[in-house]
């Protein structure tokens, strides 16, 4: 594939993420604002030019995955399969290209690979595919990326290995009872090195959570079930930036971030708007979109 | 099946320090001497079998060999999503152990009852079938899947089937086992019928006519070269099983349909008809038109016809 050069679009933004920062350092918030940025365009263009879903969803998550890309995860792009690396599992699988787009700009794979998203014999399918460097596990259909991280964090903690896992779930995911099931036993087998981030935006894919089975209280179900809550702002680069490189916050239970965030966020016309679960951005769209963002086609 | 299945895990575990064992909060009197002995390597997840899968999925992504363990459809059907989805599609070196094929818990009711379970496993990417036809079978495919990378699904039944192997054949996934040569034609056998098809074999030579034994416990890969040979060799074609349509059955009219070879051919499999009322394993495979006399007739009917 990506062998035959042509014009990319992201091309001229591509300025890499600079790893003058290893994990172990602190990261200016500015460098990671940047890089959030520079990640929602990616993902604008990437669903503009694929005519492909889900932009609202994964605008959502730009914030949380740029904290963790350029602050938190232990992970190195040469080695993807370093044995000591933190896991990430994004299970809501359908936010793929603002994953991607993470990957790319953390120099996983090269930018370029962004322009081919969902076409033919890309290896960027729709929805998070492990056959993509960096990406541990394939997601899409909802309620599987928990239980895999507490067997990822199980076997650390049992092999007596330092790495963490972190998964990404959506809000509306938690109406998947498996997602219960992993809750419940994540709490009982004290996995301290696992963290779930809920990306809390109160909107999912036919309605507002709160009138299709309402999460409320969200924070108290998880504390009930033995995990050591945290709510916060999940688009404020320096609380995530706090919360994320403080885990594990016990010694004896595993970790929930519930972000508190936006649909569509960092887009005024798709903020908090469920048809941008749906819609792709057209020519005009996706333009007014970068403008906002501070870029151009 | 389950004591030489538990027993061989047993041992090759204390070898191996990447196997796990996983239930779903069932195993009683079976499991206890593996979570005993490696307790670092044994959880039970509770009565949540798809967490069950992701959670092996999970292990076996860092360098395990996973057992899952429970009853009947609990984990296969029941959380058949994560097989898909997170153990198959990622190549992953989970092993799927059921107890209970076919009528195993006869009495216990349809929800009990393994009858769809080899239909669905056998059509999964990379997923190896096995269901092994006695206690030998189990000890030496138990052993296979181990060392064979990749998902399996081992299919037993439950405690106390005869052993039918009277030495210890030679097994390699994907082969079928020849436990008698005949020229009349060929009873093809997975799973717990083995012991029926044999005694319908035993009353077939009273009568004076020979049949082939082929057991085949591996339903994917499938030994299609076992089966045209049979085919070719014997004109008649009589497969047997504890499962509804779907399992052998319908795996072997595929090669047969897609051959040359036009052999007289019949499958004798469980009807669909969730029970209704309680039996024991022999009585409920009689109902279903599976006892040995059902067997025998049918391969008479092949030769007559």
């Amino acid at each position: 594939m990506h062998s035959r050069p042509r014009p990319s679009p992201h091309r001229q933004h591509a300025t890499r993420y600079d790893l003058r920062y290893p994990w172990y350092m602190s990261v200016p918030v500015q460098l990671t604002v940047e890089f959030a940025s520079r990640i929602r365009a990616h993902a604008l263009r990437m669903v503009s030019n694929a005519s492909a879903a889900h932009i609202g969803s994964a605008l959502s998550i730009a914030d949380i995955l740029s904290v963790l890309y350029t602050h938190v995860l232990r992970v190195d792009p040469t080695k993807p399969d370093w044995p000591e690396r933190d896991r990430l599992i994004v299970s809501k699988g359908h936010a793929t290209s603002i994953l991607y787009a993470a990957l790319a700009e953390r120099g996983f794979f090269p930018l370029d690979w962004l322009a081919d998203y969902c076409k033919d014999e890309s290896k960027l399918l729709g929805h998070v595919s492990h056959h993509v460097p960096g990406v541990e596990v394939s997601t899409g259909s909802l309620g599987h990326g928990l239980p895999i991280a507490c067997g990822m964090a199980l076997a650390a903690k049992r092999d007596g290995r330092s790495n963490r896992t972190f998964v990404i779930l959506s809000d509306g995911e938690l109406d998947e009872g498996s997602c219960w099931e992993a809750i419940l036993f994540a709490g009982h087998n004290r996995l301290s090195n696992l963290t779930a981030i809920v990306d809390y935006n109160k909107i999912q894919s036919f309605g507002t959570v709160k009138d299709v089975l309402d999460l409320d209280p969200l924070a108290a179900k998880w504390d009930a079930f033995h995990w050591h809550t945290l709510e916060i702002d999940g688009h404020d680069i320096a609380q995530l930036q706090v919360a994320l490189s403080s885990v594990p916050l016990e010694a004896d239970r595993p970790t929930v971030i519930i972000a508190h965030t936006i649909k569509g966020k960092g887009v005024s016309f798709m903020e908090d708007r469920l048809e941008w679960h749906y819609k792709s951005p057209n020519a005009v769209q996706l333009e007014q979109a970068l403008q906002e963002l501070g870029y151009s086609c | 099946m389950r004591t030489a299945f538990i027993n061989t895990l047993n041992e090759l575990a204390s070898r191996d320090e990447r196997i796990w064992l996983l239930c779903g909060d069932l195993g009683f009197s079976v499991l206890e001497p593996f979570a005993k002995s490696f307790p670092n390597r044994y959880v039970n997840v509770g009565v949540a079998e798809q967490n069950m899968t992701g959670v092996a999925a999970g292990l076996a992504l860092s360098g395990k060999i996973v057992f899952t363990y429970s009853i009947a459809n609990f984990p296969v059907i029941r959380c058949l999503e994560q097989i898909r989805n997170d153990v198959c599609a990622h190549n992953l070196n989970v092993k799927i152990v059921s107890v209970g094929g076919g009528f195993a818990y006869g009495s216990a009711g349809y929800t009990h009852h393994g009858t769809e379970d080899l239909a669905i496993m056998r059509v999964l990417p990379n997923m190896t079938v096995l269901a092994p036809g006695d206690p030998v079978e189990t000890r030496l495919l138990t052993v296979a899947a181990t060392e064979q990378p990749g998902p399996c699904y081992l299919r037993l039944g439950k405690a106390g089937e005869p052993t039918i192997h009277t030495s210890e054949p030679e097994i390699t996934i994907g082969k079928a086992i020849i436990l008698r040569q005949g020229v009349d034609g060929t009873l093809i056998s997975t799973g717990g019928m083995l012991g029926s098809a044999i005694k319908a074999a035993n009353e077939l030579f009273a009568l004076g006519v020979s049949v082939t034994v082929l057991s085949m416990p591996a339903l994917s890969p499938l030994d299609k070269g076992a089966i045209l040979h049979a085919a070719k060799n014997t004109g008649r074609i009589l497969t047997v099983e504890n499962h509804g349509l779907g399992g052998l059955g319908s795996a072997v009219a595929e090669v047969l349909a897609e051959s040359t070879i036009c052999p007289r051919f019949a499958a004798m499999y469980l009807q669909a008809r969730p029970a209704s009322v309680a039996g024991s394993e022999a009585t409920m495979y009689a109902s279903h038109g599976l006892s040995v006399g059902d067997i025998t007739s049918k391969m008479m009917s092949l030769i007559d016809s």
